[in-house]
């Protein structure tokens, strides 16, 4: 196994004089997943976009793909899918639109959005617009677009909620464990987040409450984060 | 960079063709504000300083419409999140939007100056037509130099129709003086004359030292 595809030292971020996140270590090898969990506030979106680099570290040193951020932040775009709360998607163009944009972006064959599109089971509704599709359709169009260019780091924050079951079987290929990518995924589902993870990071206002193997991290302990 | 350009201009004209939330509103208040000229002047034509002032206040009073929606759907639909992940050059974001909003302005401007031969324009328009195409197109540029880099820092504020205006307007304050004096001789009463070559200098150098910061700040102005 190579380089960790993660590793935070003493990372901190603010906003203004609130203290979002403080004092973050870890290390994330390649292919593992980390399960986030925390309260709401607790730091989970803000970790994320870090991880991201579309917010930047406050106090201590990230580095993300062997690369430090954010100096090097142009060498690791491209090789990050973030699934976020806000699907990234514009209302008023359809999937299909939508997805042609980042492909574009990324510059990825237009062949593949047919495939993504497929393999989250919106071929149908792929020429309607967003704004007309349900809560769990535009999860799934935005979870198209977070893999669509094949990244190696999937950020993924609550990557099921609005989903019904089976829609959440399908995505599992894409964004779960069995897609074989480095993931972090936050969720508010303590048993189910530690089972499906590797490590886990338990925030309370922004600190690391829990930072341990995930098999090792009693479910109690980390439903009390949320108490 | 020309990929990512021509992928970001055109998502922005399919999102305007689909929800005309730019151009008409521009279009209808460039003229509406042709009409209010020709009331408020109490006079049935204008030409030479007079007409090319009208002309280019009324293209400007347009123009800031236009820059106030310019990043509105990447703001509240998560587009800048979308365009920092890729692996792109941040400046065809300031590329792509100042061709969208020059593409918008040549639109109205088809609407307008014609609207303004009929309503207030005492010289004829064809003799001028040529030299007043490039003055134009020079003083558009200007406008998108300027207004694509104001609307990146409006767009984040929560006082944005505010802020957008009250920065740009003064920073064009320039593009309008060179672009009237070089519109002013080809509305002129006896038909129109020579085009003034140092003002025509002027609004270039504008435009291209406008386009040389925003190359050089606009991506700091997308970071966090």
């Amino acid at each position: 196994m190579g380089e960790p595809a993660i590793e935070l030292e003493g990372l901190g971020r603010r906003f203004g004089e609130r203290t979002a996140l403080r004092d973050v270590t870890l290390t994330v090898p390649q292919g593992a997943t980390l399960v986030v969990l925390g309260p709401n506030g607790a730091g989970k979106s803000t970790l994320l976009r870090v991880l991201a680099g579309l917010l930047r570290p406050h106090a201590g040193t990230l580095r993300i793909l062997g690369h430090p951020l954010p100096d090097e932040g142009w060498r690791v775009r491209g090789r990050i899918g973030l699934l976020a709360h806000e699907p990234m998607l514009y209302r008023d163009l359809t999937p299909r639109e939508n997805l042609r944009f980042h492909a574009r972006l990324h510059d990825v064959p237009l062949t593949r959005i047919d495939e993504v599109l497929d393999a989250v089971g919106m071929t149908a509704r792929a020429d309607d617009p967003v704004a007309v599709l349900s809560r769990g359709m535009v999860q799934r169009v935005a979870a198209a677009r977070a893999v669509l260019h094949d990244p190696e780091l999937l950020l993924l924050d609550e990557p099921f909620a609005n989903l019904d079951p089976a829609a959440t079987a399908l995505l599992e290929p894409l964004i779960g464990r069995a897609s074989g990518r480095t993931r972090v995924v936050t969720s508010h589902d303590p048993a189910g987040g530690l089972a499906g993870a590797d490590l886990a990071l338990g925030l309370r206002g922004g600190r690391p409450a829990i930072c341990a193997p995930a098999r090792e991290v009693a479910t109690a302990d980390a439903t009390a984060l949320y108490a | 960079m020309l990929r990512a350009v021509g992928a970001i201009l055109r998502k922005d004209l399919l999102l305007e063709l689909r929800t005309r939330e730019s151009v008409p509103a521009m279009a209808i208040f460039g003229v509406t504000t042709l009409v209010v000229f020709h009331f408020a002047l109490n006079r049935p034509t204008v030409e030479g300083d007079l007409a090319a002032g009208v002309l280019w206040v009324s293209f400007l009073f347009a123009a800031m419409l236009g820059l106030n929606r310019l990043f509105v759907a990447e703001e509240e639909q998560g587009g800048f999140d979308g365009f920092l992940l890729a692996p792109i050059d941040r400046t065809s974001l300031y590329v792509a939007k100042a061709l969208a909003l020059l593409t918008y302005l040549v639109i109205i401007e088809l609407i307008a100056v014609p609207a303004f031969a009929i309503l207030l324009l005492e010289p004829g328009l064809w003799q001028a037509l040529p030299g007043l195409v490039l003055v134009l197109l020079l003083g558009d540029l200007g406008i998108c130099a300027v207004g694509v880099l104001v609307s990146a820092i409006g767009i984040r504020t929560r006082a944005r129709d505010l802020i957008v205006p009250l920065l740009a307007l003064p920073l064009l304050i320039p593009v309008v003086i060179a672009s009237v004096a070089a519109t002013a001789p080809l509305l002129a009463q006896g038909g129109a004359e020579a085009l003034p070559g140092r003002w025509l200098l002027t609004l270039a150098l504008y435009d291209a030292v406008f386009a040389a910061i925003a190359y050089a700040v606009f991506d700091d102005l997308l970071e966090d």
